[in-house]
């Protein structure tokens, strides 16, 4: 296949067209999850939990029933109690029970805002107040919300059948510890024998929610033939699609989820919360039902990210040879298990070629919403801990922080601590980028300060669709299975565009639902422009195979005859010169009878994708009476490999930095406050 | 239960609605006249994604109930583009990629509109404290101040 | 919302007596940027709510010889483009203009920020210091207080049932004098004030001040007006010593709660830190 990253004379990628969904987007016209109704649409509501922990004595829904107006009203007892099965259906693996357990609590409620019944009605008022009219008999239970709180002995147990994973032999008494892993390379106490300098530290990191400005939200409806249609904002409707099937025990042919637009993610709308509650209503209804979360929802039941406890120690040779690194990691998974802190494993030390590396991780629940991704999940609370160590080093050694981070800079060959051997990377050169660029060496002025921070994601292919065709006057459109969370649909007709030589605009780029596209992982993980893009790429070949073989048909030469270049299909060989070029569109007007539509599909399980480095330089100024603290300049550096589209490029570096910032210096949640 | 009949100007059109006393002009604007372009970010007045012009003043829609609305004059993201011409602000915001998502968009835009109605020359700065209490999580904002000074720039003929 | 009426009456006489003769629970709305959120949030159920904007006198500024007379439900947006008080009280327009968004400064009210009474409230430290005098209708009458009368405790006001504000009025700025507010957040725009602090100072053609009032926010349940504070400043330039004195005054008056905005200790150092910034931007307007 055409690897874009490599040609030299591209034409399309590398340049910045207007997006092809900006103009929808800058009139209000775009239609994201609460824009979109049905016809004869009911409002859906939830009611949530006020404790942290409680059994559920009884929930009395009569009097909401009862209500007129009420055309619905559910518990986990209108769902299938389903048994425990892990899915690799979001972004990170998660287990359909607990899934289904979150989206509607049977039992028990683990975490205040869990949902414990919903009602669907003619009007929002009459929602609401069906809402107060459920009774719920809890009996409170001792809770537990910090992370090392909940690891220690006595801690309240959220599940009395969770006994810690990764430990030999098997416990025998429960816990909120779900697993435990110990990766490892080399031999960590020699290692520590041979430094001449050790740093340690501590670092405690907030929960914070992945704050996208939309709130979560879909429209749901299903026949008495038991045909669904889900109508939805997130990061993958094939998602959708497969937790509705699963959790309502549904055949996932009879279930069709439509991508609406999605008002950012960043990792939190990779799973459900509303879709099974929503078919559900639906169903008992007999109508369709929209469900809109409140900002307060989206902060009380979905996302965040771990909050966490990291402890790193590291040692250094006095020559800034990092000869070895130890990291604990304990992170908060929420009321399910399922926190990112094997990839915080496997990433905290990935940039740094260290013989002897030992990391141990501890997946935690507690009486919190259940985690959700979060822009490299898990990478940024160890990175963080990690790279303060370094610093440490750097400082006791007398070393500049970005000398002591060449000094040991993964490369290729390294090979890190999960067993992978990095091909070519670009950390060097982000370091190099880093060290030549003018900020690092500007003054400072009085009470700012510089810091360097580096970071490493996998990032990763995955299944993915796209599909081309060709229509009857030449233009092209453009199908793929990802949602578009920040410009992907304008990198999918740039790539198209790109192969087949013609400009952006005649490429139309949409998303397909799930049953006009095949299966497609989530938007999220960094894969898209990748994974999809290679079978858009594909599929624009194969589309190319077969405007050769139509020109051929018409100029009655073999295939082998004919080149494509330009956008034009030309004779070569013996027959070089011998017709007139066959533009698309000359093409496309005959193709009813050379054989009839034009047009590809490819699905892609895309492998190798090139890992992604960072170095981020920041300039504080400190008000040492007060302690504010104000960014006063920032650079990023970021290894992206061939930027497709580089204003959304830069706009997701920039957004990220901006999310950073943040997350250091103002974002948490509070409890108890 | 009883509604009130509340008689607005709306981008520049008459338009009539029935509001509960408790509606908020979002949800009256949402739901009862159908412009989804004002989006929903918080319902508190803190994302500013539902940002509109009332009588010549920039205010959240969530924060004003759909009954004051009576005899008011109303600009939303609708009646930004006049036909099929985009105002200045909306071809900068895609010319600069001053939007990832799109979601706060709308709200951002009303609010630079109402900026540059009042201060043609702003600094950035200005633009910066303007737009505040717009919030966007996808892009960090420098893009979109770029884009709010270009259209600033080229509405004034710079 | 059941049961929720709203009414917009054309005179004060006409609010009172809504007010007034309400079964449940009545709320005034100006801006309506705290009612809003309490009432969507369910913190509030009002039966009643009154909007008093139609009222004529209750949005706009009038200068009457050198003294202002601001509508009770006047924006903080008004305010700021009033260029007449802006040079005389540009610390009670500066904190008026740092409450919430510019949305939000669009339609907040001077009378709303007041009787929310919350602790943290940007406007009433400012207009405390300034000597503002708040006139309050109601079934007996109207009467006259100074603001720093107003709130009792956080949520709660010293109005009776059927009272509310329908003007506030500023003094004539006497010769020689300058007002200044600081608020501290960790950010730099939206947010509620963790410490807020306002002072009012007058000075002599010497450049010694003969008369301060010093005002905090958000470090006990109401604001404080400290008067140790104002007299570490009369009869004194704005020497370390005296900043020195001004900022112990400070911090010995508060009586803050630790919560998620900061710790006691914090905010009360905060308090002193902050009222010698002032202080100094006072005195500069006073032309020291």
């Amino acid at each position: 296949m055409t690897y874009i990253g490599n040609k030299s004379d591209l034409r399309v990628v590398g340049t910045r067209p207007d997006r092809p969904d900006g103009v929808e987007k800058v009139t209000g016209r775009a239609v994201y999850g609460a824009d979109f109704r049905l016809a004869g649409q009911l409002t859906g509501r939830i009611l949530r939990s006020p404790h942290a922990h409680a059994r559920i004595i009884k929930i009395d829904t009569s009097k909401a029933k009862a209500l007129p107006g009420v055309k619905a009203v559910m518990t986990a007892e209108d769902l299938p109690n389903i048994t425990s099965e892990e899915a690799f259906v979001g972004e990170g693996p998660t287990n359909f029970r607990d899934q289904s357990l979150n989206v509607m609590a049977r039992g028990k409620v683990l975490y205040e805002g869990h949902a414990v019944a919903a009602v669907a009605a003619m009007s929002p008022s009459i929602a609401e107040a069906a809402l107060a009219l459920i009774e719920v008999t809890y009996e409170v239970l001792p809770h537990v919300i910090d992370v090392e709180e909940a690891m220690a002995p006595g801690a309240p147990i959220l599940d009395e059948n969770l006994f810690t994973a990764g430990v030999d032999p098997k416990p025998t008494t429960p816990s909120n510890i779900a697993k435990k892993i110990i990766l490892k390379s080399g031999d960590i106490d020699a290692g520590f024998a041979k430094a001449d300098v050790i740093a340690e530290g501590r670092y405690v990191t907030a929960a914070v929610h992945q704050a996208y400005i939309e709130p979560h939200a879909c429209v749901a409806t299903i026949g008495a033939d038991g045909q669904a249609t889900v109508y939805a904002s997130s990061q993958g409707h094939f998602m959708i699609r497969s937790f509705c099937a699963k959790l309502l025990g549904m055949e996932i042919s009879n279930i069709r989820v439509i991508p609406l637009e999605i008002g950012g993610g960043f990792g939190g709308k990779t799973i459900v919360y509303l879709e099974p509650v929503a078919l559900k209503l639906s169903q008992i209804s007999g109508k369709p039902v929209k469900l809109v979360m409140t900002r307060e929802e989206v902060f009380r039941a979905s996302g965040p990210t771990s909050g966490a406890v990291v402890e790193v120690k590291m040692g250094a040779m006095k020559d800034g040879t990092i000869v070895a690194a130890q990291a604990v990691l304990k992170y908060q998974a929420g009321a399910f298990p399922g926190s990112p802190v094997q990839p915080g494993l496997m990433c905290a030390f990935a940039m740094y070629d260290i013989a002897n590396v030992h990391v141990t991780g501890y997946d935690v629940i507690s009486n919190r919403a259940k985690v959700a991704a979060y822009r490299a999940p898990g990478a940024p609370i160890s990175s963080y801990a990690a790279e303060q160590v370094v610093d440490d080093l750097a400082r006791q050694l007398g070393m500049d922080a970005i000398t002591i981070r060449e000094k040991n800079a993964a490369k290729a060959g390294t090979k890190t601590v999960y067993g992978v051997t990095f091909p070519e990377i670009g950390y060097e050169a982000v370091l190099a980028a880093a060290k030549s660029h003018a900020h690092w060496k500007a003054p400072l002025g009085k009470n700012q300060g510089r810091g360097i921070a580096t970071g490493f994601w996998f990032n990763i292919g995955g299944e993915s669709s796209a599909s081309v065709f060709v229509n009857e006057d030449g233009s092209v459109s453009v199908v793929s299975g990802s949602p578009d969370i920040g410009g992907s649909r304008a990198s999918m007709a740039m790539m198209a565009a790109e192969v087949l030589g013609i400009p952006v605009d005649n490429v139309r780029p949409i998303i397909g639902d799930t049953a006009s596209i095949g299966f497609t992982n989530v938007t999220g993980g960094s894969r898209v422009t990748y994974a999809t893009g290679m079978a858009t790429v594909q599929a624009t070949e194969k589309v190319i195979e077969q405007l050769k073989q139509r020109a051929a048909m018409i100029w009655d030469i073999s295939p082998d005859a004919v080149d494509w270049k330009d956008g034009q299909a030309v004779p070569a060989g013996a027959n070089a010169g011998g017709f007139d070029p066959l533009s698309l569109a000359a093409i496309a007007a005959k193709a009813g009878k050379t054989g009839g539509p034009i047009g590809s599909e490819v699905s892609v399980n895309a492998q190798g994708a090139g890992p992604g480095f960072g170095a981020h330089i920041c300039d504080v100024e400190v008000d040492r009476e007060t302690g504010q603290t104000t960014i006063i300049r920032y650079t990023a550096i970021q290894d992206v490999g061939r930027a497709i589209h580089p204003s959304y490029v830069e706009g997701q570096i920039q957004g990220g930095a901006v999310q950073g910032i943040g997350w250091a210096l103002n974002e948490e949640y509070i409890y108890g406050a | 239960m009883s509604k009130t009949h509340v008689t607005t100007t709306i981008n520049g059109e008459p338009a009539e609605f029935l509001a509960e006393a408790g509606l908020s002009l979002l949800d009256a604007l949402r739901d009862e006249v159908g412009l989804t372009g004002t989006k929903e970010g918080c319902g508190s007045g803190d994302c500013g994604a539902c940002s509109v012009i009332v009588d010549d003043r920039l205010v959240c829609a969530c924060l004003v109930l759909a009954v004051e609305a009576e005899g008011a004059t109303i600009q939303t993201i609708e009646g930004v583009a006049t036909g099929d011409t985009l105002h200045p602000l909306q071809r900068k915001f895609i010319e600069h990629a001053a939007l990832q998502c799109g979601f706060c968009t709308p709200g951002f835009l009303v609010a630079a509109k109402s900026l540059l109605e009042k201060n043609n020359n702003p600094t950035e700065t200005e633009v910066r404290f303007w737009l505040a209490g717009n919030l966007c999580r996808c892009t960090g904002y420098d893009k979109i101040v770029r884009a709010v000074m270009d259209a600033a720039a080229e509405m004034r003929g710079a | 919302m059941s049961g929720l009426s709203y009414t917009a009456p054309s005179t004060i006489s006409e609010a009172v007596s809504l007010l007034a003769n309400a079964s449940g629970l009545a709320k005034v709305l100006s801006g309506g940027t705290d009612l809003l959120v309490q009432m969507k949030s369910g913190r509030l159920k009002p039966a009643l709510i009154v909007d008093t904007k139609k009222i004529p006198g209750m949005i706009g500024i009038r200068e009457i010889d050198g003294a202002f007379v601001i509508g009770a439900a006047t924006s903080g947006a008004l305010m700021g483009e009033h260029a007449g008080l802006v040079a005389a009280w540009p610390g009670v327009v500066e904190a008026t203009n740092l409450i919430g968004s510019t949305q939000v400064q669009g339609r907040a009210s001077l009378a709303g920020n007041l009787c929310n009474a919350s602790p943290g409230a940007d406007s009433p430290p400012a207009m405390i210091a300034a000597g503002a005098i708040a006139v309050i209708a109601g079934p007996a009458g109207t009467r006259e207080v100074p603001v720093e009368a107003i709130v009792t405790a956080p949520g709660r006001t010293s109005l009776a049932k059927g009272e509310f504000i329908t003007e506030f009025r500023l003094p004539k700025k006497p010769a020689r004098s300058g007002d200044a507010y600081l608020r501290f957040i960790p950010r730099t725009e939206m947010d509620i004030a963790v410490v807020g602090c306002a002072i009012a100072v007058t000075l002599d053609a010497n450049g010694v001040c003969i008369a301060a009032k010093v005002a905090l926010g958000a470090v006990a349940p109401t604001q404080l007006v400290v008067a140790g504070a104002a007299a570490a400043l009369i009869g004194n330039k704005l020497t370390d010593a005296v900043l020195a004195k001004l900022d112990a005054e400070c911090q010995a008056v508060c009586k803050p709660i630790t919560d998620k905005r900061g710790t006691i200790e914090y905010r009360t150092k905060v308090a002193g830190v902050l009222a010698r910034r002032v202080a100094a931007i006072a005195f500069q307007r006073a032309g020291a």
